[in-house]
């Protein structure tokens, strides 16, 4: 069971106080969009090995969603951030190239 | 014979005898026993029967790897079964009766099995029952499950309760032996908050029996010594009977604390808790588990693990047999012939595997005390059948030729010891291959990680593969400082005990005795006592190309069931291994998964049982209805009158009273449950545009929209009645279960997509109580209320209106899910009761009566309306249920306007909705699939449509109903077939699903 610090109010519990909501930093498409484009919104995740940046929502607390990076083999949590954002903040990457050199996840390594 | 003996017994009180039960005998043991202790000590040798071929067993262990005696206790509602004997404490009154046999656990029939074990190997089941195909679910099936499991499922309720614990600690040291005690210590020295579980009722573990001195003091004084200072420390929490049951992700430990099964009469309180730990480090001081030897027989009752015969003698003063003979690959087993020896008892060999060049302290020992060692020897087989006569000496080197038998009633086995490596593997601990030892250690450079990404578990003293008093202490020591120092602690200032060591002789790798035994004795060769694998079975299975360890053991059941193969697993996979030429690492093995032993079911649910499981949402009308005869349905975790149900009649002659007095009369429904979500802000209506399929923002304030609300990939989610309150707010009624989903969506797209905009939503649902006044004579029961006006001119239908009604304020919606004159009147939850009081009065003289969901559900069905839920199941678009007219074109985007357009949503092959009459008046059951011409690849029936909501119409006087059938709304006056599962076809004709009423001139009075 996962312990994560919600980044809006600051309270670090355990998983059970939030919920998993997949993949984080997915671009909308909307009706001009092409079928392609559509099914890679709706369907197409990342599935890695190692870094992941998922979107957590602090269910039992605070209510607010936001993003945690994350190594999906040794559990470790990078850190968490606000989720209105679309890219994860320089100082999480920062840490996560220090931690796991040579890292590469979507355009944001 | 087993036997108490007249001296020792370090765990007893022989001043206080305790009487118990087995299979209805009264026997006696003392204060300290163990049950095993106690069968043993009034010889009882035979304690169960196996799983597969029903062979009669003995007590093996001393502890929680006990795979044999597992029995039922107590009886009704105290009743449990799989209860290790070796881990259950004695008490007075316990009752205690074996399993697995039928009818007596001496005389079996279930033991022909093993005449004909040679044809009942390993996937004998699978093989055996696959053919003929039919034969399986009437013939094989039925069998099969009568004989398969182990013990029987209590059959009431369990008077015992439970509970959940959390606790918060720096370190936790899962272990209470003298490895766990010293980490303890030192983590705690350094100013850590500690707590220490020990699953045993005793603290020192294994050291207490195999003796030492630690800074020139008896390890038992050390022992005493160092519980009383560790108690007397503010800053450490110590447990007995408290297993660590399970490691999990950053440092989340479970522990599983027995309170009273030891004295269930006398304690007062739970039965099991279960701690709930979030540890900064955790320690595994789990020890070692000492593994069997394989050889022929070496499941006849009395063969049993050499630690176990030292502990019964030494711990319970309980000789397992008069004449006891040692086999051994180590050094640790001379202990056991020595403390026989000085016990009394007869050791008539050591029969030990190795050939070393010269003798060990402790071999010379042995032979000192006159105690016959044969090396380079094992056992050819074991004689005897329900239990141990004597053994067969072989050379370990050949084929089991016999050089001679050995009359003897007890066998003493050690194959070298496994560290229990099980928690430090829950969370992802790697393991190592030691050579020298032939085990598995923990792999310290691959440890758990937390969420910090360093490493919160270690092992520490034999659960980290170190041996010998000197080395476990020196070990755990360091261990328990370092745990302390990474978290900030200073280091302790005290250094690691000095403890005595004595040199053993290297262990020798011993797989099967003797090495090159011939199939007879392989298949007589236990590698797992529980589930009756033996070695010829893991031969066979990777023979057969079960190859991989985990195959192989889900395909032979080797390490299944109760005991998880504590004892089988490291000789299971040697075996597999030579089987299949590799090393031991590259075979691996299988996962552990916690719980380290099993963990009562009452413990997991704790106090999460009858009405605390699961709370039940009530309304403010809630009592009303309970006290008017309302037959409850649950919807959520809501209860809802599904009818009220009077004197005399069935839950089905009220539903139908209900529905003809809604149309003839005035029906009152408690709709408070259904969702209210308040949208607020100046982009509250650019916010509704996306979210509901219509358009939302032209909404005028004081009048109400129907809308409907798709996920993103254009499946119906939602519907409900949209009211604009003002300039920029909302008011959005959702279905009784999706006011929490609703609520979330809007808040997931609020905060994670459209974060800019300018809204603010919140859930108002228990704010309410709101009341549906239905039917011909609604408009006169609020009337007769007085207050506001709810005349047609004033308050127009899909309008609302904010207003006062018999002296309460109310906020009155002109709305019908009826197709009556109907209102929904929404007031203060606090309310709710008055006002319902207050129509309920009015209403007597206009023939009012309360309604359920049922009667709710057969006038939108006559009407034609859809129900989330019946009508939608996450696969049908508003497009399937003939809503068009709900889905705007005028808007360039709403969630699902893109997914609508994709290929198979806008298939004209998508069924569509109907209403659906049968011929015959009859009711469709629901659910029920329309059946078409031929058969699908499967050789299934073709389908052509199904059944979404059925009723029996009171005011139609027939079976009404709504479906989705392909091409259906073009097929008009069809007649379909629905073979229902009664047998009867039942014949329906396609029609408008409007049944009652098209033109809606009742609701526009």
């Amino acid at each position: 069971m996962l312990i994560l610090t919600c980044p809006c109010c600051g309270v670090t519990s355990e998983e059970t106080e939030f919920h998993a909501g997949g993949e984080a930093h997915l671009t909308r498409f909307g009706p001009e969009s092409s079928d392609a484009e559509f099914e890679g919104y709706l369907f197409m995740r990342e599935n890695p090995k190692g870094v992941h940046f998922e979107r957590w929502r602090h269910v039992y607390g605070c209510g607010k969603w936001f993003h945690a990076a994350r190594c999906t083999t040794t559990l470790e949590i990078f850190g968490t951030y606000t989720a209105q954002t679309t890219e994860p903040p320089q100082e999480i990457r920062d840490i996560i190239a220090r931690k796991r050199p040579g890292w590469s996840w979507r355009a944001f390594s | 014979m087993s036997t108490r003996l007249a001296t020792g017994g370090r765990l007893i009180d022989k001043g206080k005898a305790v009487t118990f039960t087995f299979n209805g005998s009264k026997m006696r043991g003392f204060a300290g026993d163990t049950l095993a202790s106690a069968l043993l000590a009034n010889d009882q040798m035979l304690v169960g029967r196996s799983f597969k071929y029903h062979r009669p067993r003995g007590i093996v262990a001393s502890g929680v790897e006990e795979p044999n005696a597992l029995v039922n206790l107590g009886t009704e509602g105290t009743f449990e079964p799989n209860q290790r004997a070796t881990t259950t404490e004695l008490f007075d009154g316990l009752t205690a009766a074996s399993q697995n046999h039928w009818p007596s656990l001496e005389f079996d029939v279930g033991a022909v099995n093993a005449k004909l074990s040679r044809f009942m190997p390993a996937g004998f089941y699978y093989k055996m029952f696959i053919h003929p195909r039919p034969l399986w679910k009437h013939v094989y099936e039925p069998f099969i499950r009568q004989a398969a499991g182990l013990g029987k499922a209590p059959k009431g309720r369990d008077d015992d309760t439970y509970e959940h614990f959390y606790a918060f600690c720096d370190v936790l040291v899962i272990g209470g032996g003298i490895a766990g005690l010293t980490a303890a210590k030192a983590a705690a020295a350094s100013g850590a908050n500690v707590v220490v579980l020990e699953q045993t009722a005793h603290w020192g573990g294994r050291s207490l029996v195999d003796g030492g001195t630690v800074d020139a003091k008896p390890v038992d004084k050390v022992v005493e010594q160092m519980v009383s200072e560790l108690s007397d420390m503010p800053n450490v929490t110590m447990r007995t009977r408290t297993m660590g049951a399970g490691v999990y992700d950053h440092g989340y430990v479970l522990g599983y604390e027995r309170l009273s099964d030891h004295a269930p009469h006398s304690t007062s309180g739970p039965r099991h808790r279960l701690w709930r730990i979030r540890a900064g480090h955790v320690i595994t001081a789990t020890g070692a588990l000492e593994r069997p030897l394989s050889f022929a027989g070496n499941d006849i009752p009395g063969v049993m693990l050499a630690s176990a015969v030292r502990d019964y003698v030494s711990n319970y003063g309980v000789s397992v047999g008069d004449r006891t003979v040692v086999v051994t690959n180590n050094d640790d087993a001379y202990r056991t012939a020595i403390a026989l020896k000085t016990a009394g008892l007869t050791v008539p060999v050591v029969l030990d595997a190795r050939v070393t060049p010269i003798d060990s302290p402790l071999m010379s020992e042995a032979k000192a005390a006159g105690i016959k060692v044969l090396m380079g020897h094992g056992i050819s087989k074991v004689l005897g059948g329900k239990r141990v006569t004597g053994v067969a000496v072989c050379s370990q080197a050949g084929e089991g030729a016999v050089l001679e038998e050995i009359a003897c009633d007890a066998v003493a086995m050690s194959g070298g010891w496994s560290p229990v490596v099980h928690l430090w593997s829950h969370c992802g601990g790697k393991l190592l291959w030691d050579t020298d030892f032939a085990m598995f250690r923990p792999d310290v450079d691959k440890a758990p990680i937390g969420a910090d990404g360093r490493a919160f578990v270690s092992p520490a003293g034999a659960a980290n593969g170190h041996f010998g008093l000197s080395d476990i202490i020196g070990d755990a020591h360091a261990v328990g400082a370092q745990a302390a120092t990474a978290l900030g602690h200073d280091a302790p200032t005290s250094a690691a005990p000095e403890a005595d060591s004595v040199d053993e002789a290297p262990m020798a790798a011993v797989w099967l005795m003797p090495q090159g035994a011939g199939k007879t004795l392989r298949a007589k060769a236990w590698l797992d006592y529980q589930n009756d694998v033996k070695v010829s079975d893991v031969q066979l299975a990777a023979q057969e190309g079960f190859e991989s360890v985990e195959h192989a053991k889900r395909y032979t059941t080797l390490g299944m069931a109760t005991d998880q193969g504590k004892l089988s697993n490291i000789n299971g996979l040697a075996i597999l291994s030579d089987a299949l030429n590799q090393p031991i690492p590259q075979t691996g093995t299988t996962t552990f998964r916690p719980p380290y032993t099993p963990i009562s079911m009452g413990a997991i649910a704790g106090e999460a049982r009858a009405e605390v499981f699961q709370p039940i949402r009530r309304t403010p009308l809630h009592d009303w209805h309970d006290a008017n005869g309302a037959d409850w349905e649950p919807v959520g975790a809501w209860r809802r009158p599904y009818a009220y149900v009077r004197d005399g009649e069935t839950v089905h002659d009220a539903v139908m009273r209900e529905t003809k007095n809604v149309r003839e009369n005035l029906g009152l429904l408690d709709a408070s449950t259904l969702g209210k979500i308040i949208v607020k802000g100046s982009d509250a209506g650019r916010f509704l545009d996306m979210l509901y399929t219509n358009m939302m923002s032209t909404l005028k304030p004081g009048k109400c929209r129907y809308g409907l609300m798709c996920s993103e990939n254009g499946f119906l989610i939602d519907d409900g009645v949209v009211a604009r309150i003002d300039e920029d707010t909302w008011l959005c009624h959702t279905t009784t279960g999706g006011a929490e989903s609703i609520h979330q969506h809007m808040e997931e797209w609020l905060q994670t997509e459209w974060w800019n905009w300018q809204v603010y939503v919140a859930n108002v649902t228990e704010q309410y109580a709101q009341i549906a006044v239905v039917g011909p004579n609604a408009r006169k029961a609020l009337e007769a209320l007085g207050g506001m006006d709810v005349s047609k001119e004033a308050l127009g239908f899909m309008e609302w209106a904010d207003g006062s009604l018999g002296g309460f304020d109310v906020r009155a919606y002109r709305i019908s899910f009826s197709g009556e004159l109907s209102y929904e009147i929404a007031v203060r939850a606090s309310e709710g009761q008055a006002f319902w009081d207050a129509l309920m009065a009015v209403g007597a003289s206009l023939g009012v009566m309360p309604y359920g969901t049922e009667t709710l559900h057969i006038l939108r069905a006559e009407k034609g309306f859809i129900m989330i839920g019946d009508e939608t199941d996450g696969t049908v678009i508003p497009q399937d249920l003939g809503l068009h007219w709900a889905l705007s074109k005028k808007k360039t985007d709403y969630l699902g306007k893109r997914a609508h357009t994709r290929s198979h949503m806008a298939d004209p092959e998508r069924w569509a909705l109907v209403g659906l009459e049968t011929v015959d008046g009859s009711v469709l059951p629901d659910g029920a699939y329309a059946v078409a011409d031929g058969e699908n690849a499967n050789g299934q029936r073709n389908v052509q449509g199904r059944v979404t909501s059925s009723y029996h119409s009171p005011n139609l006087g027939k079976g009404i109903a709504m479906g989705l059938v392909l091409h259906g709304p073009d097929r008009m006056g069809e007649i379909v077939e629905f073979p229902g599962t009664d047998g009867t076809v039942y014949k329906a004709k396609i029609v408008n699903p409007v049944f009652f009423d098209p033109e809606g001139e009742k609701q526009n009075v």
